[in-house]
């Protein structure tokens, strides 16, 4: 997986390694203000065909205003969106190739299940006997074949969820936007649909973008994600790429959690770095190369997965900090470390439980060292 | 807590026998058999017999009937267009002007709405040559003016519940703007065109100041009659006459509460069946 | 680096894009600007209520403001015109404020004036005062019983106004029922005489207007929240004290709105003291329309309109206005 997205040779499954792809999707800085506030800044993205792209930001970050803008309810205040070779900027939503699946599912409270599946094919005047068709097909699709005369009130909150999707399906969009597809769902029944929505995705090849809120959720589903905070996209990639090589602290934080440590570059080669820190109490050694004035002060990035405990001082000099354990959460699968290291800062470490037994498990207040390899850590770009 | 919530049914209670004393006297009185409509002297249907005979109440009550059906009718289509307009249209030129002026001949009082409706027809008469003379246009006219606010009143605060999502769902599978009216917004605002209708039938039905100002002599509606009659005393015929009313609206009313506490009922059963996977 | 440095330099925003002004013609993207009817559709939607409201709401006060400012005439219709004219290419304009001055020299408007505003705010009063427990009782009712009892408030509503003041004159009058009832228990001799007194409009406004008191009321007491009384029991405090610094002071909106819907009718109100007050019993409703129907003094009921508009409707409507934005915003 990684070798392939570091853009040596174009995979077809993944065309935005391979530089003369055409995009499906380009949007083209749009930007959209409401009176003095812009609640998109200028974004710029292209998504490929059949991609299944998703929008990551918490609220307010911009994501829906976007995804409004792609579907037509809203206008840029500039910028361009052109959607398979043609500019989509200033045509009705009624006219855009474009379906929509909305987070609160805005079925048609009046109408039956088949009523609301059918209704995008009967403003295309689709015939009839084709209709009844096509909208069978898909209410099996989404297994919901039994539910035809029910009324939306009638159906509980992950029917109604299989049947927006059924209904925004149906048309054959060349794009389906999906605006917090599972948020209106309980944690177990969003894991199954999660997998699901991923195996329509692919059985009908149509290109999905999924505003979500959710990291572990855009994580799960995507090919690709984009992260957005104030408006603004700060990191495109694939979901291995943007956890384990966040491009700075916003990014760092919002997915998954991190420890970060500050310090100053005290050696700056192509293929490692080495950072002073004060605030680990040791030094890091990090096995990538940065471009950036010496002496500079940076933030390294240490998932608490990637940190190593141990009772005994290990066999290496840089990345080791030692400090005292202060709590211990235990989580079933994995237990969750917080470690008051000697300077004072308090780090998270997690370690599966691998064995249902430990023969001598870490305490409280038992001092430790933390370790973690050179390529463990991540340097942030200001 | 016990003791403050009977003495805030015995306050609320006497509230409520306030309301409805003066009713029930008024009822119980039509069946009198005198015509000293307060003396008791024996029960008797025989008020409603004359006030069948009545060709003044009932060809008032024909004419008030019939305004009644066409203003409200009217006052639906036009209150309508401007709730869904201040609802839906983000903004549009006059949209001040119309939120200012739609709600205002609720608060307006109603000597004035009627004196400057009727200075109106009087100056367009004369200048326009219509309306000809003061009659059903007029009445009419006057009674889609204050009657059209409440329709917009009350689809205004329906569109305002109803998430504007559900519309700009029916935009996206491709129906167009005339379409997604048709087919989406107007099927679940009935509910609010339906008792739009009802309140515009009922105040026409019984307005009485306006109409007295913009009617011409020999068309009398229904209230201006009963006007008449009351200011020459107190007539058992109109005891007869306001209890069939009240009898009327009690049953309406009572139907359709209990019509909406069932539907209400059934959709939450059917929605605790749905969340249990049935 | 892998992946993620270059598709984040992907997503820099490449600032000649973002400032090169767009091609596609503003008017083509503010016809598209909303989702809904738009262009022609939706200037019939919009425009024909207005165009509605501008001839016969809007432009009456027009004619009425013109028509006060004309004297009265022995004619049909009986005021003067304003422009005149002569036959020559010369119009002249005549203003009359012989009715405002003869408004402010003759006591019998201010004191109608007044009156209007004593009875109202009174009414109110009252209204409030029988209407909140009502309202309150309603809204501690179990859900389902709460219907029942809201249409026992609205079911007067529904029936004609006229019919139930009516209803009361039935009970008032001299050898009414409550006389009569009274007489035969031995408690008084002679017919209290209650008709036909300030005491009878005041009961009338309080009787008509109370279910538009209720209503509102009960808007606000059912949406707050019950825990919060319990948070005030919890904490130590009284029912009544909960009640006080609760329930009252959050049922501000509720007080208000009703008093506004009180109000504003009680002020220009005519059929309740036409019938039921004396001939004392100075309203400003009735003054309007004795002017208009027993007089024939058109300029003059157009006079007392506008001064009505301009002293009472216009600041009360500002001040709904007002609360309505602060509703919306606090």
């Amino acid at each position: 997986m990684t070798q392939a997205s570091l853009a040596q040779a174009a995979d077809p499954r993944k065309p935005w390694t391979d530089p003369v792809a055409e995009p499906f999707v380009r949007i083209e800085a749009v930007t959209k203000r409401f009176l003095d506030f812009t609640a998109v800044d200028a974004v710029s993205l292209d998504i490929y065909r059949s991609e299944l792209f998703c929008l990551l930001g918490g609220s307010g970050s911009g994501k829906s205003t976007l995804l409004r803008m792609l579907a037509g309810f809203e206008s840029p205040t500039s910028g361009r969106i052109i959607i398979d070779g043609q500019d989509m900027t200033d045509v009705p939503p009624y006219e855009r190739p474009i379906n929509m699946m909305f987070q609160s599912y805005a079925l048609f409270p009046h109408m039956s299940v088949e009523q609301n599946v059918a209704y995008g094919l009967k403003q295309d005047g689709v015939p009839k006997a084709e209709i009844a068709r096509r909208v069978a097909e898909m209410l099996d699709l989404v297994k919901m074949g039994q539910f035809v005369r029910r009324k939306p009130h009638q159906l509980s909150g992950g029917q109604r969820q299989r049947v927006a999707l059924a209904r925004s399906l149906v048309k054959r969009p060349k794009l389906l936007l999906l605006d917090e597809p599972l948020g209106a769902l309980d944690k177990k029944l969003r894991e199954e649909t999660q997998f699901e929505l991923m195996k329509i995705q692919q059985a009908l090849g149509i290109t999905f973008i999924v505003v979500t809120h959710d990291q572990e959720e855009a994580m799960t589903l995507s090919s690709r994600m984009g992260v957005m905070n104030h408006g603004r996209i700060v990191q495109v990639g694939e979901p291995h790429d943007l956890y384990e090589f966040p491009g700075n602290r916003f990014v760092a934080e919002f997915i998954g959690s991190v420890n970060l440590f500050e310090g100053t570059l005290v050696e700056d080669e192509p293929d490692h770095v080495r950072i002073d820190s004060p605030d680990a109490g040791c030094t890091l050694f990090v096995n990538h190369g940065i471009s950036s004035a010496p002496a500079q002060m940076v933030e390294v990035a240490i998932r608490p997965e990637k940190i190593r405990l141990s009772r005994q001082h290990p066999d290496q000099t840089d990345n080791v900090a030692s400090g005292v354990i202060d709590e211990i959460a235990y989580m079933g699968n994995l237990s969750v470390f917080q470690i008051r290291l000697k300077t004072g800062k308090m780090i998270r470490v997690t370690r599966p439980n691998l064995d249902r037994y430990d023969e001598m498990p870490l305490q409280p207040k038992e001092p430790v060292f933390c370790s973690w390899g050179s390529a463990s850590g991540v340097v942030l770009s200001a | 807590m016990r003791r403050r919530s009977t003495s805030l049914k015995v306050l609320a209670l006497t509230g409520f026998a306030f309301l409805y004393l003066p009713i029930l006297t008024m009822v119980v009185l039509s069946f009198n058999e005198s015509r000293l409509v307060t003396v008791w002297s024996g029960f008797s249907p025989k008020w409603y017999g004359e006030l069948l005979h009545d060709d003044q109440i009932l060809g008032a009550a024909m004419i008030s009937l019939k305004i009644a059906f066409i203003s409200a009718s009217l006052a639906v289509v036009l209150g309508t267009l401007a709730g869904f307009a201040l609802s839906r249209f983000p903004k549009f030129r006059g949209k001040v002007a119309l939120t200012g002026m739609v709600s205002a001949p609720l608060v307006m009082p109603e000597v004035i709405t009627g004196l400057a409706l009727l200075l109106l027809f009087v100056a367009m008469e004369s200048l326009l040559g219509w309306p000809k003379g003061r009659g059903v246009v007029t009445l009419i006219i006057s009674h889609v003016t204050f009657c059209m606010a409440y329709v917009a009143v009350v689809v205004q605060s329906r569109l305002a519940d109803m998430d504007g999502v559900i519309e700009e769902a029916a935009l996206d599978l491709g129906a167009r703007p005339w379409r997604v009216f048709v087919d989406i917004t107007l099927p679940m605002i009935a509910p609010a065109l339906v008792s739009g209708w009802l309140l515009s039938f009922t105040v026409s039905f019984d307005d009485l100041v306006i109409s007295a100002f913009v009617s011409g002599p020999g068309y009398s509606t229904l209230p201006m009659v009963i006007f008449s009659k009351v200011r020459l005393g107190v007539s058992p015929e109109v005891n007869a006459l306001a209890t069939m009313m009240i009898v009327v609206v009690g049953i309406g009313v009572v139907l359709f509460t209990w019509n909406a506490a069932r539907l209400h009922r059934m959709r939450q059963r059917e929605e605790r069946a749905a969340a249990a996977g049935l | 680096m892998s992946g993620g440095d270059q598709t984040a330099a992907q997503a820099v925003p490449d600032p000649g894009v973002a400032s090169r002004p767009r091609t596609g013609s503003v008017l083509t993207r503010l016809k598209h600007r909303l989702p809904l009817p738009r262009g022609l559709g939706q200037g019939m939607v919009s425009g024909i209520p207005l165009g509605w409201l501008l001839v016969f709401f809007l432009l009456p006060f027009g004619v009425v403001l013109k028509i006060s400012l004309a004297d009265t005439a022995i004619a049909m219709p009986p005021y003067t015109a304003l422009l005149d004219w002569d036959g020559e290419a010369v119009a002249t304009l005549q203003l009359n404020f012989g009715k405002y001055l003869f408004l402010l020299e003759d006591t019998l408007y201010l004191s109608a004036y007044a009156g209007s505003l004593k009875v109202a705010a009174v009414s109110t009063l009252f209204c409030l005062l029988i209407g909140y427990p009502m309202a309150l009782f309603i809204a501690r009712q179990p859900a389902e019983r709460r219907p029942l009892w809201l249409a026992l408030v609205i079911l007067p509503f529904w029936t004609s106004l006229l019919l139930r003041v009516y209803a009361w004159i039935g009970l008032l009058q001299h050898n009414g029922v409550i006389n009569n009832i009274l007489i035969n228990l031995g408690i008084i001799d002679q017919p209290l005489v209650m008709m036909q007194t300030d005491f009878a409009v005041y009961l009338g406004v309080v009787y008509t207007y109370l279910p538009f008191m209720v209503l509102p009321l009960y808007a606000t007491l059912e949406k707050l929240d019950e825990t919060l009384l319990e948070a005030a029991a919890d904490l130590g405090s009284a029912p009544w004290k909960a009640f006080l610094t609760v329930t009252l002071p959050l049922s501000r909106p509720g007080m208000v709105a009703g008093s506004m819907l009180v109000f504003i009718p009680a002020v220009g109100e005519f059929v309740i003291p036409a019938l039921m007050g004396g001939p004392d019993t100075l309203m400003i409703g009735r003054v309007l329309w004795d002017e208009f129907f027993n007089n024939r003094d058109w300029p003059m009921a157009s006079a007392v309109a506008v001064v009505m508009m301009v002293v009472l409707v216009i600041p009360v409507m500002l001040l709904r206005n007002g609360q309505n934005k602060t509703a919306e915003h606090g």
